[in-house]
């Protein structure tokens, strides 16, 4: 499965394809689909991979590949029932890893983005990740108005969770923020309301 | 002669002290004539000095060893290259105190990036001298470093004691007569996360930096190196510049950018080392083999006999038309 | 902030509300028009920045001008509504001390009338006459200025300001100060690389405008600073036009009639200047903004004939990045008498 995201604007992120690397220590992050991202590269890898790797993992309502990554046998296996219940972890996990740990995300790219801000929290530089998108394309958008950010964006327009401006959701990417940018869609006439359409499923 | 277009930013400066640190390093101290400070720079940076050596001028980067806080004495430490050009030859035989000369505004193709928790720098040799300027930085600024400096004995390990009193522990020396040596496995790791590596020395060491990083895993984006090719000489040579219609003869001690510049052209350059990319020039034509020696060109453009870094490279055969 | 004393030239205006800022004659006659031709594309349009033209705005590498003190009170409100529009990440005080030593440096020498700085070691007294300012701190000591070093001196000097980190052969936005800007969010590019914050611009990326850009800005060096000009259009002589509170002064975009665009619309443009920091080793990047309106612009006839012929060419898709969708033909048609059809002048200036 690939992922279907298409590039647009350059700091729209796009991602990649998790390989294995020889590191000697490996750092594996997904939510819900994403497990099957570490299931494909788990094929790949050489034997003993896991011995040295912690997988976290935040499992979907539909999509829960717990049993097959436990399988896998870690040297440490995680579960989090959500993304914001993982970060206070995943912080201190980066802070006390050691140059040279592959660090591989995958899965929705709320997940890679909150991750990716985790690790650059802790003084890695973005490029040093593996990242691979799968799954959902709902987004975390930042209402430059309010400041606040909605998750799970599906529509566009859509509506900001905090100050209700309508807003239209641009391919503009934050990396520091992990967020898509939205800025009100109808300010010139706010009676001009158009309709919400299902794009980021 | 010609000597060529004035330095880009050029500051006139006298040679206020010469030192020899040993055998084969000297240190060269630069003030400006009126005592007014000298800019500010930052660690890693290089400056480029003008040499006038007879008929012949030679323009060649050496990096800043002072403090950045110093700015009223700039320092450089150069070793002698009895095989190169002669421009570290004339700077040990023939500057002395008292000289006016002309360096360059200083510019930094080696800075330390200032995000780092931690910096770890490998040096060998004459490398030490961009860590001299960059640790002075850190002290002032705060920040976490050490220092692993390789020499061949300590007879030409020209900066030990000096480091020694000023970073005390954080410097670790090794020297190839004790057979010490530094484990670069060992470092590269146990570093923590935020770490960023910075290698200085010879060729051979910087490779294998980057070759030992790389096994360990370390991302690019926190490798560090400074990469300066010196321009070698060679045979001389004949090259048309085609924009300014005129044919130019290049030296066999001077570098295609020197003899551009001695004809008068205007070619653009930053760090005269073959590691920035600021000189590219289009190859037009050419009959004969291009002799790169930069790090700039990627192996294909190489072979596609396209493109030149006229500060480090040079040529060898019946025909040569660059773009310029 | 104090009253600038009544014999200073510098006008008491507003950027918002009741707009009463003006430009004199002759501060129109020294604005850095941005057309140097008929017609307008994206270009890598730089040039060193030095050797001032006399009586325009290039004539001192920081220029100031009539609406210095009017733009640093505007500032001042915008910071106290949203303290976001002024950012440094952790890694770039030492920049923001560069950017403080710069500007203090550069304003005592083209303006000794208004702008004092005197230096004992790190020991440093810099008198602001304009803004009633007389203050003594230590260079590298940030508890003795009021605000951070970026922040104490961009609050007394016009335009936005965004300092450039470079890494890997690219430039990062670290920091910045941005009260007066064309539809950019500070708080949003923060941290990006110079192709990521110029994402959203049409048309040239594609034509590779932005790579050869970043490689002339890369080799800026110490001593030799650049500038480029930009421009857009805004409604009312307002400053701030934020995205922020793009939902406040958006509709005013659909209030230009062919009455009121003389007074109302406004050629936005901005001196975007380079300059490579010595401490740090960063870009530091001003964008100075002037305005000035369809009217000011008829007091010239060659920068009227210009505007009109360069409205009626421009590409849609720039026309719509720029948001000039509304109000595009208004401006077209009230030039349009301006332009006698004969060519025009070479260069930017006034005939």
């Amino acid at each position: 499965m690939s992922s279907r995201i298409v590039p647009t604007i350059l700091s729209r992120p796009v991602y990649g394809t998790l390989t294995p690397t020889t590191a000697s220590a490996h750092l594996l992050i997904a939510d819900a689909d994403g497990g099957t991202a570490i299931l494909d590269l788990a094929k790949a890898a050489p034997a003993g991979f896991f011995d040295s790797a912690e997988v976290c993992y935040v499992p979907g309502a539909d999509a829960d590949f717990s049993d097959e990554l436990q399988q896998l046998s870690p040297r440490q296996f995680h579960t989090s029932p959500t993304i914001q219940a993982l970060l206070p972890r995943l912080s201190r996990t980066f802070e006390r890893l050691h140059m040279g740990t592959s660090v591989y995300l995958a899965g929705s790219e709320s997940l890679i983005g909150l991750a990716t801000q985790s690790a650059m929290q802790a003084g890695l530089d973005y490029q040093a990740l593996q990242t691979e998108h799968r799954g959902t394309l709902a987004r975390r958008v930042q209402c430059v108005h309010c400041k606040g950010t909605t998750e799970n964006v599906t529509t566009q327009p859509a509506e900001c969770a905090h100050c209700g401006l309508l807003l239209f959701v641009r391919d503009h990417y934050s990396r520091r923020l992990a967020a898509f940018q939205g800025v009100n869609i109808n300010a010139e006439d706010p009676t001009d309301v158009p309709p919400k359409i299902e794009e980021f499923t | 002669m010609s000597a060529g277009h004035r330095l880009l930013g050029a500051i006139d400066v006298v040679v206020t002290d010469v030192v020899e640190l040993n055998p084969e390093v000297k240190r060269f101290h630069f003030a400006r004539p009126d005592g007014q400070p000298l800019p500010a720079f930052s660690g890693g940076a290089h400056i480029v000095i003008e040499m006038k050596d007879g008929d012949v001028t030679r323009r060649t980067p050496y990096s800043l060893s002072s403090s950045p806080f110093e700015t009223d004495d700039y320092q450089v430490s150069i070793r002698r290259d009895d095989n190169g050009r002669g421009g570290s030859l004339y700077m040990h035989r023939s500057v002395t105190p008292g000289m006016a000369m002309t360096i360059s505004h200083p510019s930094n193709l080696f800075s330390l990036d200032k995000r780092a928790t931690r910096h770890l720098m490998l040096t060998g040799g004459i490398g030490i001298t961009p860590f001299l300027a960059q640790t002075a930085q850190l002290i002032r600024t705060g920040g976490e470093f050490e220092v692993h400096y390789g020499f061949r004995s300590h007879d030409v390990a020209a900066y030990v004691d000096e480091l020694t009193a000023r970073i005390g522990h954080r410097l670790h020396c090794y020297a190839d007569d004790q057979g010490q040596r530094i484990d670069y496995d060992r470092l590269l790791s146990s570093q923590p996360a935020g770490t960023h590596v910075y290698v200085c020395g010879p060729t051979p060491m910087i490779d294998l930096v980057l070759s030992k990083a790389k096994e360990h895993g370390w991302p690019d984006a926190h490798v560090h190196f400074e990469h300066f090719a010196k321009a070698p000489p060679g045979e001389a040579f004949t090259v048309e510049l085609k924009a300014s219609g005129i044919t130019i003869a290049v030296g066999e001690e001077q570098s295609l950018l020197e003899a551009i510049e001695a004809a008068g052209v205007d070619a653009p350059y930053m760090c005269r080392g073959g590691a920035c990319g600021q000189c590219e020039t289009a190859v037009v034509e050419y009959d004969g083999e291009l002799l790169h020696s930069d790090h700039w060109l990627e192996d294909e453009e190489r072979s596609a006999g396209q493109k030149i870094m006229p500060c480090v490279s040079r040529f060898r055969g019946k025909r040569l038309v660059l773009d310029l | 902030m104090a009253t600038p004393a009544a014999s200073l030239p510098f006008r008491d205006e507003t950027f918002r509300d009741d707009f009463t800022f003006r430009n004199s004659p002759e501060t129109v006659l020294r604005a850095p028009f941005p057309f140097d031709k008929d017609s307008y594309m994206y270009a890598v349009n730089m040039e060193l920045h030095k050797d001032g033209r006399p009586g325009t705005a290039f004539e001192e590498p920081i220029d100031v001008d009539e609406h210095y003190v009017s733009e640093m009170r505007d500032r001042a409100l915008v910071l106290d509504e949203d303290p976001l529009r002024c950012q440094s990440l952790p890694h770039m005080t030492l920049a923001g001390w560069d950017t403080l030593e710069l500007l203090m440096t550069c304003k005592a020498e083209s303006y000794p009338e208004w702008f004092s700085l005197e230096r004992n070691g790190d020991q440093w007294r810099w008198i602001n006459r304009p803004l009633g300012i007389d203050d003594t701190f230590t260079f590298g000591d940030e508890t003795t200025l009021p605000y951070g070093p970026l922040e104490y001196i961009t609050r007394q000097a016009q335009g936005d300001f965004c300092v450039l980190d470079e890494r890997q052969g690219n430039f990062w936005m670290d920091a910045g100060i941005v009260t007066t800007q064309a539809d950019w969010s500070l708080d949003f590019d923060i941290g990006m690389n110079f192709f990521e914050w110029h994402a959203p611009v049409p048309l040239a990326h594609e034509k590779g405008i932005f790579k050869r850009a970043l490689k002339y800005l890369l080799s800026i060096q110490q001593g030799n600073p650049a500038r480029r000009l930009n421009w857009t259009m805004t409604v009312n002589p307002r400053l701030d036009t934020s995205p922020e509170n793009y939902h406040q002064w958006g509709p005013e975009n659909t209030h230009i009639t062919p009455e009121n665009v003389g007074d109302k619309l406004y050629l936005r443009i901005e001196l975007q200047s380079f300059w490579r920091l010595p401490r740090s080793n960063a870009l530091l990047f001003p964008i100075r903004c002037y305005l000035l309106s369809m009217h000011d612009l008829t007091t010239v006839p060659k920068w009227a004939t210009r505007m009109h012929r360069v409205l009626k060419d421009l590409p849609d898709e720039i026309a719509s990045y720029k948001g000039l969708d509304n109000y595009r033909q208004i401006a077209i048609d009230y030039l349009a008498p301006y332009d006698d059809g004969k060519p025009t002048s070479k260069g930017p200036f006034p005939d």
